[in-house]
């Protein structure tokens, strides 16, 4: 079946992972994960700290090598030993928790220099789309600021304007808002939200649960390196069918609204 | 109700109060300037030797007979730092990358960088400079350049870029591998990766070491008169012996400060702008 006849709600995979594992030093991090992230679907990955949340997303991006499983993107597989990972990062974007802009680039450097280097695309094109991205978020004056001047929340819109500027099939994001003060954490999010509402692809980790059950069509809970149970956020947040599941929920629900 | 307490003490007199300490700090400053410095020129000056040093270091009529020779060797002491800093900067960023990053083809070369740096540094320069000055043109090679001045470049830039590639190893190992991660993310190859967002970096976080070698190396450039060129130390140093007066040494000691100094202050300017720029981040530097 193609993309183009899918039914919506049963879209072509996007990304596909079957089997992933890998360890670091001995330490066994991701212990056989099976996930499908469907065209404008967006999956929560949810987990305490040292679940295997950041190192699946870091995997997905090819920028850690697996042990063993497949990952696919758009049905080609990307871990086939010796292959190039290049093409494949040029068609994912990652925003990582610490933002890591790049401090000697102005933003509108920092927004355009994987579309010029990396793709190839004439500078001034780059330009006006990274320009563009920037207004959208409110940053449009800020372009030719360097990035230690602006406070974290802005900082993380550039760095979200800088994975999209290239259109990526997909949107890696890892817990963008664990780094930033409370009061910065709605903007981002804020445009996380619109980016779904558009049916932007996106694997989300995140300890934002309300955030979670609000954006993500499916949420996975990861302990020890495993899927313990994936779902529905209605699913998952109201009726966990597993004790671990439970148990996070419990410990990081407790005392916070949803 | 209770009526508002008086203030003890007024915005009138906090500024009273600055205004004498600034006043006291100035007094104090410039009169232990002059009590240290009359104290040391009076101790010169009034010394037994003084008339004879005067005559020998500072002699006017030696000073405007030699100026226009020692400035002539100085001019080739300066083309050659210019030359030999390039390929310091180049050599050195060279040896460093090849050091920090693992590239399984370059493994001997990698070999050959370590053996060379720790030669080269473990070498005083001015042995360096007589054993390639002289062993060198004593091997007869065609096509090896014999020229003291191109040999005593050749052996300042080995010596330097021995040192320079550590500063530069230092600068790249201190970026966080988060920045390579984040430009392989965007799709750079490692290359670009390497090329703009880690070198760049690593660079502005050394300029400072930089600038010392730099300035060393300007200074070092004299040794190459143990091979004969007429350089500005060289020069003066033959006007010293011929005449039995030092003023020319001494000339060519202000034409080194004249580059060297204003060189310390244009990088200064240079560093302070990019911490501006970048907010203050500079100031953590190196780690």
């Amino acid at each position: 079946m193609s993309a183009h006849q899918a039914p919506p709600g049963a879209n072509a995979p996007v990304l596909e992972l079957r089997g992933v594992t890998k360890s670091y030093e001995g330490q066994q991090v991701l212990k056989g994960i099976d996930l499908m992230v469907s065209e404008h679907q967006a999956v929560a990955l949810i987990g305490a700290s040292g679940s295997g949340k950041s190192t699946l997303l870091r995997c997905i991006d090819l920028l850690e090598e697996i042990d063993d499983g497949d990952i696919l993107l758009d049905g080609q597989p990307m871990t086939v030993p010796g292959i190039n990972p290049v093409p494949f990062r040029r068609r994912l974007g990652l925003v990582f928790q610490s933002f890591n802009l790049f401090p000697h680039m102005r933003v509108i450097e920092n927004v355009t220099l994987g579309a010029v280097r990396g793709q190839r695309m004439p500078a001034a094109q780059a330009r006006e789309g990274a320009q563009a991205l920037l207004e959208r978020f409110g940053l449009g004056d800020r372009a030719r600021e360097y990035p230690d001047r602006l406070s974290g929340g802005q900082q993380q819109r550039v760095a979200i304007a800088r994975a999209l500027l290239t259109k990526p099939r997909a949107l890696l994001l890892d817990e963008v808002t664990s780094a930033l003060d409370p009061e910065l954490v709605g903007e981002v999010l804020g445009v996380i939200r619109e980016l779904k509402e558009e049916g932007m692809t996106m694997v989300i980790a995140t300890h934002e649960m309300s955030f979670a059950r609000d954006v993500a069509d499916q949420v996975c809970f990861l302990e020890g390196g495993c899927i313990v149970e994936q779902g529905t956020p209605e699913q998952i947040f109201t009726a966990p069918s597993q004790p671990q599941t439970q148990r996070f929920l419990a410990r990081v629900l407790a005392g916070a609204t949803i | 109700m209770s009526a508002v307490p008086q203030p003890l003490t007024t915005r009138e007199d906090r500024a009273r109060a600055r205004r004498a300490r600034n006043l006291r700090h100035l007094v104090i400053s410039a009169a232990s300037t002059v009590v240290v410095l009359g104290g040391l020129a009076t101790w010169i000056f009034t010394s037994s030797g003084w008339p004879n040093v005067r005559r020998d270091f500072f002699s006017s009529h030696w000073f405007t007979q030699s100026f226009g020779s020692v400035l002539s060797g100085f001019w080739l002491d300066v083309r050659l730092f210019l030359i030999v800093e390039v390929a310091v900067l180049a050599l050195g960023l060279l040896i460093a990358l090849i050091r920090t990053f693992d590239v399984a083809a370059l493994f001997p070369v990698k070999l050959v960088c370590i053996v060379f740096v720790d030669v080269m540094r473990g070498i005083p320069t001015i042995l360096l400079v007589y054993i390639i000055g002289f062993a060198v043109p004593a091997l007869y090679l065609s096509g090896v350049p014999t020229s003291p001045v191109v040999l005593g470049g050749i052996a300042l830039a080995m010596n330097y870029s021995a040192y320079v590639s550590e500063v530069f190893r230092a600068g790249l190992e201190s970026i966080h591998p988060s920045q390579g991660g984040a430009a392989l993310a965007l799709g750079l190859t490692p290359t670009q990766a390497l090329r703009h967002v880690i070198v760049p970096q690593a660079v502005r976080r050394v300029i400072p070491p930089l600038l010392n070698d730099f300035i060393a190396l300007q200074k070092d450039v004299a040794l190459i008169s143990i091979l004969g060129p007429q350089e500005a130390f060289r020069v003066a140093q033959i006007f010293a012996d011929q005449y039995f007066n030092y003023t020319p040494l001494l000339s060519a000691a202000a034409l080194y400060l004249c580059v060297t100094i204003p060189l310390t202050r244009v990088v200064d300017r240079m560093q302070a702008r990019t911490r501006r720029e970048r907010g203050g981040a500079m100031a953590l530097g190196p780690r």
